[in-house]
């Protein structure tokens, strides 16, 4: 018995060295999903981030057609990767809604300008109230809404080639 | 001196954050102008997670989401919203992730039991050892 005892602490640290080594190994999910999946979309209304471009409200959600709503600002680097994939997004015919948020008018100019400008409308969240409302958790993220303003899908991060298989496909099962 | 220098520099440096230009939000970092509801903005910021910095609270953060989280607290304190109505809908948005309260059910019985269950450890121990003293 007393021998078995003495492994204990062997055995201990064993068990200590495989949690943190199966952590290192494989890091834990940081994105923090929004809970609203499923859900209506929360009220709310943004201004036109941009003159002479309209800007986004819930009430816009609910007209029968699935909206594209992406979340980015023009300060925000993984914005400008994702951008040809918005662009293909646009080309395609699913129109995209923006959401700038913390973002000036000129900056955003120029940001359209560099990368690229698929968005059909832009409401400028310039306290993050609505990002906050919408349960998002950092730019770029992007939702897909269907036509009953029922948020039916989250993507977080800059939307890749490899991600676009399945953005098409939310988009097609919100109709 | 070379050791001055290179902490100055770092001191100075500014830190790559992924931030905007805007300046922070007005209640980020001024608190309200009534001492009880400032009181109750505090305490709650204490217990909540920050989005960004994720080991942090956003009473603690230095990131711009941490300032806009304070002054959507503060905001709805002054509004005359209680504590616990602005933390159950950060959680309806983000899960009970966000708060660090963790709220008493089947998947944190064991988180509540633990420290009841590591004293009764410890005094099975402990008691192990009293008797052998009482015999020697």
């Amino acid at each position: 018995m007393k021998r078995i005892v003495l492994w204990v602490p062997l055995f201990a640290f064993a068990v200590f060295l495989a949690v943190v080594a199966s952590g290192l190994y494989a890091p834990a999910d940081r994105n923090i999903e929004s809970q609203l999946i499923g859900q209506p979309v929360p009220e709310f209304d943004l201004p036109p981030a941009l003159t002479g471009r309209p800007g986004l409200s819930s009430a816009a959600l609910r007209g029968g057609d699935p909206h594209l709503i992406n979340i980015f600002a023009s300060w925000c680097l993984p914005c400008r990767v994702e951008a040809p994939q918005l662009a293909e997004l646009s080309r395609r015919g699913i129109p995209v809604d923006g959401i700038a948020v913390r973002d000036r008018a000129e900056d955003l100019s120029g940001f359209l300008a560099s990368y690229g400008d698929p968005f059909r409308s832009i409401g400028a969240d310039n306290d993050r109230r609505v990002q906050l409302t919408l349960g998002s958790a950092g730019v770029p993220e992007t939702f897909v809404v269907d036509g009953r303003g029922v948020i039916r899908h989250q993507h977080i991060g800059a939307i890749t080639p490899q991600d676009m298989v399945a953005i098409i496909a939310a988009y097609e099962a919100a109709r | 001196m070379r050791a001055l220098i290179a902490a100055i520099a770092v001191a100075a440096a500014a830190p790559a954050l992924a931030d905007s230009l805007l300046p922070p939000a007005h209640y980020a970092n001024t608190q309200l102008a009534d001492p009880r509801q400032e009181r109750e903005a505090k305490a709650l910021m204490e217990t909540i997670r920050c989005l960004v910095c994720q080991g942090q609270a956003v009473a603690d953060s230095d990131a711009e989401m941490a300032g806009d989280m304070r002054a959507l607290i503060r905001r709805r304190i002054e509004a005359g919203e209680r504590p616990e109505e602005i933390r159950a809908w950060l959680i309806s948005r983000y899960g009970p992730w966000v708060s660090y309260t963790p709220p008493l059910e089947p998947a944190t019985w064991l988180l509540w039991a633990a420290p009841v269950l590591l004293i009764a450890a410890g005094l099975w121990l402990a008691r192990g050892r009293f008797r052998h003293r009482r015999k020697g």
